[in-house]
């Protein structure tokens, strides 16, 4: 075990940040640092925040940081932003919002940048969960863009998804798209003191009408972030989410699930990382040349290419 | 003194620190940083030395860049180099952007600042010094 993963055991706040990094970055004493902490794993309430890019997802977090800090709880916040695609840089610029807590050693905010790689960001987020939740955090509040995949993967990593909604976006249409509305525990409605929130709050609620969710009504939460409206009761709701799902035992059941398909993504992401190996030394320069002067199709080499590994490698252990 | 391959992006933390309203110049580092690759998190205006401190050690990054127009410099950047220090930064690479005299260059390099640049420093020399002066550490790749 190395001397920063002992350091973080006792609580040392800057070796959490320090392993958070080593987390994103998939590396080894990451991995170690996850392994020595799971036993105490398990008790942070896991939330997250999703919704569209101005929406106010970082305003209504910083006014949950506030709220549940005024009830004496801890909160960490994992701000997820886009990576860019074309140089992999990213301005993570959701601390601005969440500044006047600094001083707080109850509040810890780390900012994320997506990176782009299948499956990496939901691993780093998942783990980066792990270690808020083993330092003793008794709320992790997960920060996301709410669009496409891998924010309904996120979603899945919490325990209960906060949609944001603002008037403006669009028609009713919207409201029946599929995504990450099919997966909201908890609908909000911010800047719910615009003039076309009322009619944003009747098609959420018609959307609700026809879905089956059992066991439990999707509330809706109209709130103004901004100053603090509404937070209140989006924070009871957050808690008899959590309440209902202890009750009813889902809590258990998404538990499972969640750790399951985290056992998956590291499983496919050691075997992609060996596979890459693989790929790189075992393509021929006849193979290469076949393909660039379409002789061959890339399904039949990549059919070739598998035979030969599972062959050479049937009986032996897959290697780390 | 590199050897090792950087397998990340840099992280930065872009600060404005002390009673200066003027971010112009530090939302265009960030934008310039970010296309250059790197991760950068920006703090927003009117920032205490210990307040970046602490978003510096939280965030984990690899290089602090703060932007003073106030004439502070001489006041704000040994503070922050301190709180720095004493919030376990000691690896961390403090560069300084503004207007800042030629002549108080000198102490500032002394407080613990690698590089200062100054107005009509071109984007790209500024982000160059960085891409090659960023620690690279240990186990973080």
């Amino acid at each position: 075990m190395t001397e920063l993963v002992v350091r973080f055991l006792a609580g040392d706040r800057r070796a959490l940040s320090r392993l958070l990094s080593h987390v994103e970055n998939r590396t080894e004493t990451g991995s170690i640092a996850v392994r020595e902490s799971f036993t105490r794993t398990g008790r942070a309430h896991i939330v997250g925040v999703t919704g569209p890019p101005g929406a106010g997802k970082s305003t209504i977090t910083n006014a949950l940081i506030r709220h549940f800090r005024d009830g004496g709880r801890t909160v960490a916040v994992l701000a997820v932003d886009p990576s860019s695609a074309i140089t992999g840089g990213a301005a993570l610029g959701d601390r601005i919002r969440m500044m006047e807590n600094y001083d707080d050693p109850g509040v810890f905010i780390r900012s994320m940048a997506t990176r782009g790689q299948m499956g990496g960001l939901a691993l780093a987020v998942t783990g980066a969960t792990h270690l808020l939740d083993a330092f003793g955090f008794d709320l992790v509040l997960i920060e996301t863009v709410g669009v496409g995949q891998d924010e309904v993967d996120i979603a899945e990593a919490a325990d209960t998804t906060i949609l944001l909604q603002v008037p403006g976006l669009g028609d009713s249409i919207q409201t029946i798209k599929a995504g990450v509305l099919e997966i909201a525990d908890i609908l909000v409605v911010n800047k719910s003191d615009r003039p076309d929130a009322r009619q944003l709050v009747r098609d959420l609620r018609n959307m609700l009408l026809i879905g089956d969710r059992p066991g439990r009504e999707i509330p809706i939460v109209e709130t103004v972030a901004t100053e603090a409206g509404g937070i209140a009761r989006l924070a009871a709701e957050i808690d008899r989410h959590h309440a209902f799902l202890v009750e009813t035992l889902r809590r258990a059941e998404r538990v499972e699930r969640r750790l399951l398909r985290e056992v998956a993504l590291l499983a496919r992401e050691r075997f992609e990382r060996w596979l890459a190996v693989q790929l790189e030394s075992s393509i021929t320069i006849e193979e290469r040349r076949a393909l660039v002067n379409r002789l061959v199709d890339p399904g039949t080499v990549a059919g070739d290419l598998v035979d030969q590994m599972l062959e050479r490698r049937s009986g032996d252990p897959l290697p780390g | 003194m590199v050897t090792t391959a950087r397998t990340r992006p840099i992280r930065v933390l872009v600060a404005k620190p002390g009673l200066d309203g003027h971010d112009r110049g530090a939302k265009v580092m960030v934008r310039a940083l970010r296309d250059a690759g790197m991760e950068v998190i920006y703090t927003g205006l009117f920032q205490t030395p210990p307040m970046i401190a602490h978003a510096a050690a939280d965030e984990d990054v690899d290089v602090v860049g703060l932007s003073i127009l106030s004439g502070a410099h001489n006041a704000l950047v040994p503070q922050i180099v301190n709180a720095l220090r004493d919030a376990g930064m000691d690896d961390v690479l403090v560069v300084v952007g503004g207007t800042i005299p030629d002549a108080d260059v000198p102490r500032l390099r002394e407080a613990g600042v690698a590089a200062v640049f100054g107005p009509g420093t071109p984007l790209k020399d500024a982000v160059e010094y960085i891409r090659e002066h960023a620690p690279v550490r240990e186990g973080a790749a």
